[in-house]
């Protein structure tokens, strides 16, 4: 019987017959972690006493606290310039020149179709954008990858998503993935992967697939994985790092669910407090925000600043609404800057800051007070997710989050003709 | 392995990662005392109450959410002998069992405030108020090596991998 893509990839990585279920111990080709889950992994590491270390293997990328929020995070950041220095591990990023982790896993060429990579940071998914199987671990797990180089996995089953059509103006990535985790549920995909099949895969952005890929874990989801063609290839060709090999399904691959996705059909979604799992349409709502969040690993792409500049241009942000703008890198906010992105939103009002997790996970730059309200392009609406117990966080697309700025409450680009 | 008997906290299902220990805890410098911080958003005070030995009742998809590990370390840190849910979050669960925090996958009835009795040996949960009980199943050879050895590192050390 054939092989999804799971278990291809964990059968090249564990030389083992990987299927659905089993157990297998396979080398990973790459372990990340940040500034959070980092200093755990370190002494975890210490603990193992092997000498060896998979240093090239290993990828540190400071970005939940960094800059530097308060004494405390400083002394955290230090903790992981350190240990990097201290083993001589040359994939470390130190603010400005790195970025929002998985934004950099990806631009700096570690992520590629075909590769199993591991990351102490939930949203490490996102890479199945591009093809690779990666997923989410904790530090422990990731401190014995920097001693072994490999980690124990369980095969996941698969559950196969057939995407047809194509999407309509102004709804892309994040609505269809909120629309997949309203339908299935936050334990939907529990201990197993997501394959994207069918032609509405070729007619979808590099950067939407790996929106998508990236909230396979809000459905609980080991993986999210797409095929490997053409708009990857031409996505990765100026920066992966090495040789990759493409990894697709065998036709008569097993999975354990079909769901099945007209993109034609897909409307402007928002994800209502407390679950990435309350999907509304934003055409049947009328929710007034306090701030709007443009940014993280899911929607801070040149991509998405750019859906978001063209919608803002030549408005104004409402005058009760902050609208902050975080581009998820160096390499975004470079790319906005020479693009004339930066001068959009200026003009319109934004406040605009360095790459940074921050506001994402409630850590700052962005902090909602007691009963305010946020539209975000972030992943997670959790209880005091963005903030105070007492706020809300709205999770939409960059076209609603841009939209939302002007009209001061939750918006489609198609309601702004009046301003 | 162990007999367990402790009082009953109650929870819901996809009790989240932020609810459990919220990220503006994260810096190394709370990492010892992490305990302080749980469910301070969602039941707030609650961390002072619970004794060492309490069993922690959950609903659907515990543990949704981050990866960070300080969600099972600040559960240990509390003094939990074991978490009882009707499923698990699957990043919680590794981590979970790679650090040595005991799961039970069961679905219960058992109320807040109840005392709870556990077998691990026979797999079986009794809930002394009710006299109901539950049974649930052995993990897989490889969890259980993995618990018996008391987590990832301590199996890595005798050789493993």
């Amino acid at each position: 019987m054939g092989k999804t893509i799971a278990e291809k990839i964990l059968s090249n990585k564990s030389g083992m017959d990987a299927r659905a279920g089993r157990i297998v111990i396979a080398d990973v080709d790459y372990v990340m972690v940040n500034d959070v889950t980092g200093p755990i992994a370190f002494r975890e590491y210490s603990k193992i006493g092997r000498k060896e270390m998979f240093r090239d293997r290993m990828v540190l990328i400071p970005d939940h606290y960094v800059p530097n929020k308060d004494v405390a995070s400083a002394e955290q950041a230090k903790e992981m310039r350190e240990f990097a220095k201290k083993h001589g591990i040359s994939n470390y990023y130190e603010i400005g020149k790195g970025g929002v982790c998985h934004q950099v896993m990806i631009e700096e060429g570690f992520a590629a179709p075909g590769r199993l990579i591991v990351g102490a940071d939930s949203h490490t998914c996102t890479y199945g954008g591009i093809n690779a199987f990666s997923t989410g671990i904790g530090s422990t797990e990731a401190a014995v990858a920097f001693a072994t180089g490999r980690l124990w996995f369980k095969v996941p089953e698969t559950i196969k998503v057939e995407l047809t059509g194509k999407f309509r103006k102004n709804v892309g990535g994040k609505d269809l993935i909120i629309k997949i985790i309203t339908d299935i549920g936050v334990d939907g995909a529990n201990y197993m992967a997501f394959e994207f099949q069918g032609d509405g895969v070729d007619t979808m952005s590099v950067s939407d697939r790996l929106t998508v890929s990236n909230m396979a874990i809000e459905a609980g989801g080991k993986a999210g994985i797409f095929p490997c063609d053409s708009l990857t290839e031409e996505y990765i060709k100026n920066t992966v790092k090495g040789a990759y090999t493409p990894v697709s399904a065998d036709p008569d691959a097993e999975y354990c669910r079909i769901l099945k996705y007209d993109l034609s059909k897909i409307e402007s979604m928002v994800a209502f407090p407390h679950l990435p799992s309350n999907g509304h349409a934003v055409r049947n709502i009328d929710i007034k925000i306090d701030q709007a969040y443009l940014g993280s690993c899911t929607n801070g792409r040149i991509e998405d600043m750019r859906i978001a500049a063209d919608i803002v241009k030549g408005r104004k942000v409402h005058p009760e609404v902050r609208f902050l703008v975080v581009p998820a890198s160096q390499k975004v906010y470079r790319q906005m800057l020479n693009e004339g992105l930066m001068q959009i939103f200026l003009d319109a009002g934004a406040f605009i800051s360095g790459p940074t997790c921050g506001a994402c996970l409630g850590g700052y730059m962005g902090i909602l007070a007691a009963g305010e309200r946020a539209v975000s392009s972030t992943n997670r609406n959790f209880i005091g997710r963005m903030g105070d117990k007492d706020s809300e966080v709205y999770l939409a697309g960059p076209e609603v989050v841009a939209a939302s700025a002007i009209a001061g409450r939750i918006a489609v680009p198609e309601q702004l003709e009046r301003y | 392995m162990a007999e367990i008997r402790g009082k009953v906290w109650r929870f819901g299902d996809n009790v989240d990662t932020d609810q459990i220990i919220p990220a503006e805890r994260l810096v190394s410098s709370n990492l010892t005392h992490l305990n302080e911080y749980i469910f301070e958003k969602v039941r707030p005070g609650v961390a002072r109450d619970i004794k060492k030995g309490d069993i922690l009742v959950a609903g659907k998809n515990f543990g949704c959410g981050s990866s960070r590990e300080h969600a099972p370390l600040s559960l240990i840190q509390a003094g939990f002998s074991c978490i009882v849910a009707e499923s698990f979050a699957r990043i919680f669960y590794r981590n979970s069992m790679n650090i040595g925090l005991l799961l039970i996958e069961c679905g219960t009835d058992i109320g807040e405030g109840d005392t709870a009795e556990i077998s691990t040996e026979c797999g079986r949960i009794r809930d002394l108020n009710s006299g109901k009980e539950y049974e649930f199943p052995r993990y897989p050879p490889f969890i259980t090596r993995l618990v018996e050895c008391g987590g990832l590192v301590n199996l890595i050390r005798e050789g493993e991998f």
